[in-house]
């Protein structure tokens, strides 16, 4: 596996700088959607839907923002790092709450958060309500890439920020705790007879998949240059569980392929007929569903 | 000889139904203690009470000295209390295999072993092995080596009920707690299974409480009985004097004899 994302990353980075600049925006977006889909991934292993992921994406992205807006810092890497962080914090808290719900309450209670954020966003005039705000323009360690290289730099960012988190993920997964997510998932009173707190695991997976999400969102937020309260809209936390249930929880790659096919099929079919774009990816996305029911890999058998 | 379990004075009521009216025992250390009794007389409620699954209404429970009464399940697990289930309780996706090695991930995480920094593949304590090599052994063992590879919910009861024993093992417990592990098993596999699990015990030196239906079985395992009726213990000696005793005879083995 860190072969594998070495030889992705290389790619993504060599590659690049051919790429036109709808690709990279295509393949940085991607990247972002991704590690949300990652960090849901992680709670899908342990049985878990987390219908809200979106409020730690849109966390993420006002944390970026707010850099920018009243500090006046636009470096991609403090904003990922604020991001991830914001985010992680807003998790460690709420998980406490929601580490003890399993099935469709957890689901239905991390939608409930996600809205009550995208409610507060609405009514705060200072971050621009309904219509939110732009992002300041893209630095890195201080640097200011010239104009035609601003989306390669952030999809450079992008790519590193992604197989880090993706190995740090696939380790993670081969720690006693990593490994106990199918074993809550299918047995929680054999899980803390054996001598371990599912609550605690749970917590943890949590904390995680809202620090993955965090990121991402600080990413989409920097790529798009613009954010507004609908990064914390339900819809947008559905899009999110279908590309982890797109990709399937067989290994750490297959959010990110998810993630960039979901993208291709959305930008294509927007392409083809801007008024009923929504229906075409409907119909592509049902097809992946009934052909690929254990996602990307499924068939392939990868671990 | 030492005492490593004492209940004192346990009472639980289920609304009028009394499972345990002042439950009095102490456990000799690597004893093997059979529990037997009616359904209802009180011997998986006792079982539950030392767990930490349910909490007395009066009474205490000590492990080796300490009180262990208010202790949740996975503490008192950590403790060196383990248990298996009358319904095995396996992880029904997962292969035997990956069952033990669940089992064998916890007992690492409990030991700080294994963790995200650590290198190289940590040994598991009590085995002094990595875990692939650990669950081999025991599944070997357990006799479950041929199943290895079969996914938990599709196993047949009488390797269910080894499997999920074999998980209660991995931990090495002090104290192993057996909920009635030859039901729902063969006639010919029964003195088996309980062979299998006592040589296993032995192995690792261990105090053994199981529940038992089956008088042979008790007979032929248990060092002492304790015969439970009405929530009370009602005899509490070796299998021959607790077997032929009047009143164990009448409430518990009568209907049988």
């Amino acid at each position: 596996m860190p072969l594998a994302l070495a030889a992705i990353l290389l790619g993504v980075l060599a590659g690049g700088p051919w790429l036109p600049q709808w690709a990279m925006f295509i393949v940085t977006v991607a990247f972002a959607r991704g590690l949300v889909a990652l960090g849901l991934m992680l709670l899908l292993r342990a049985g878990l839907v987390s219908f809200g992921q979106a409020l730690y994406f849109c966390l993420g992205a006002y944390a970026a923002g707010a850099l920018g807006r009243f500090l006046g810092i636009g470096d991609i890497a403090l904003e990922m790092l604020a991001g991830g962080a914001v985010a992680a914090l807003a998790a460690f808290v709420l998980g406490f709450l929601l580490a003890r719900y399993r099935g469709i309450f957890f689901g239905l209670l991390s939608l409930a958060l996600s809205m009550i954020l995208y409610g507060l966003l609405v009514k705060n005039e200072a971050l621009g309500s309904t219509d939110g705000f732009n992002i300041l323009r893209s630095t890195l360690f201080g640097i200011r890439p010239g104009a035609d290289w601003v989306r390669y730099t952030v999809m450079g960012c992008a790519a590193v920020v992604s197989v880090g988190a993706a190995l740090v993920v696939h380790r993670y997964l081969q720690t006693p705790l990593g490994r106990l997510a199918p074993a809550i998932k299918d047995n929680e009173i054999r899980v803390e007879y054996m001598g371990a707190s599912a609550r605690y695991a749970v917590h943890v997976k949590y904390v995680i998949a809202a620090a993955l999400a965090g990121v991402g969102g600080a990413l989409a937020a920097t790529t798009v240059g613009h954010i507004d309260p609908d990064m914390a809209y339900w819809t947008s936390s559905g899009e999110f569980i279908f590309i982890a249930i797109l990709g399937g929880t067989s290994n750490v790659v297959a959010p990110f392929a998810a993630a960039l096919l979901y993208g291709l099929i959305h930008t294509t079919a927007y392409d083809l007929s801007p008024n009923t774009w929504q229906m075409s990816l409907g119909i592509a996305l049902l097809l992946l569903i009934v052909f690929l029911p254990q996602g990307l890999f499924g068939r392939l058998g990868w671990r | 000889m030492a005492v490593i379990l004492s209940a004192r004075g346990l009472c639980k009521n289920f609304g009028a139904v009394s499972a345990a009216a002042e439950v009095n025992a102490a456990i000799e250390r690597d004893s093997v203690v059979g529990l037997i009794g009616t359904n209802g007389a009180g011997k998986t409620t006792f079982i539950n009470m030392i767990t930490g699954y349910l909490k007395p209404d009066r009474g205490t429970i000590e492990f080796e000295g300490r009180d262990i009464t208010p202790l949740a399940p996975r503490d008192i697990t950590r403790l060196g209390i383990c248990r298996s289930f009358q319904i095995p309780q396996l992880y029904g996706s997962l292969s035997v295999f990956d069952n033990m090695m669940v089992a064998l991930g916890v007992v690492l995480a409990n030991a700080r072993r294994g963790g995200f920094f650590s290198r190289g593949d940590p040994l598991v304590p009590g085995f002094e092995a990595p875990a692939e090599e650990a669950a081999a052994r025991m599944l070997g063992r357990f006799g479950l080596a041929e199943y290895r590879d079969r996914n938990a919910h599709a196993l047949p009861g009488g390797v269910r009920k080894l499997l999920d024993i074999a998980l209660a093992m991995v931990a090495r417990p002090r104290i192993l707690l057996l909920d009635e592990p030859t039901s729902g098993v063969s006639a010919a596999e029964k003195f088996g299974i309980m062979q299998m699990v006592l040589e296993a015990v032995r192995a690792e030196g261990a105090t053994v409480l199981f529940v038992e239906h089956d008088m042979e079985v008790v007979a032929r395992f248990a060092q002492r009985v304790l015969a439970f009726y009405d929530g009370r213990i009602i005899a509490d000696a070796a299998p021959q004097v607790a077997l032929a005793d009047p009143e164990v005879k009448r409430y518990v083995v009568g209907r049988h004899a």
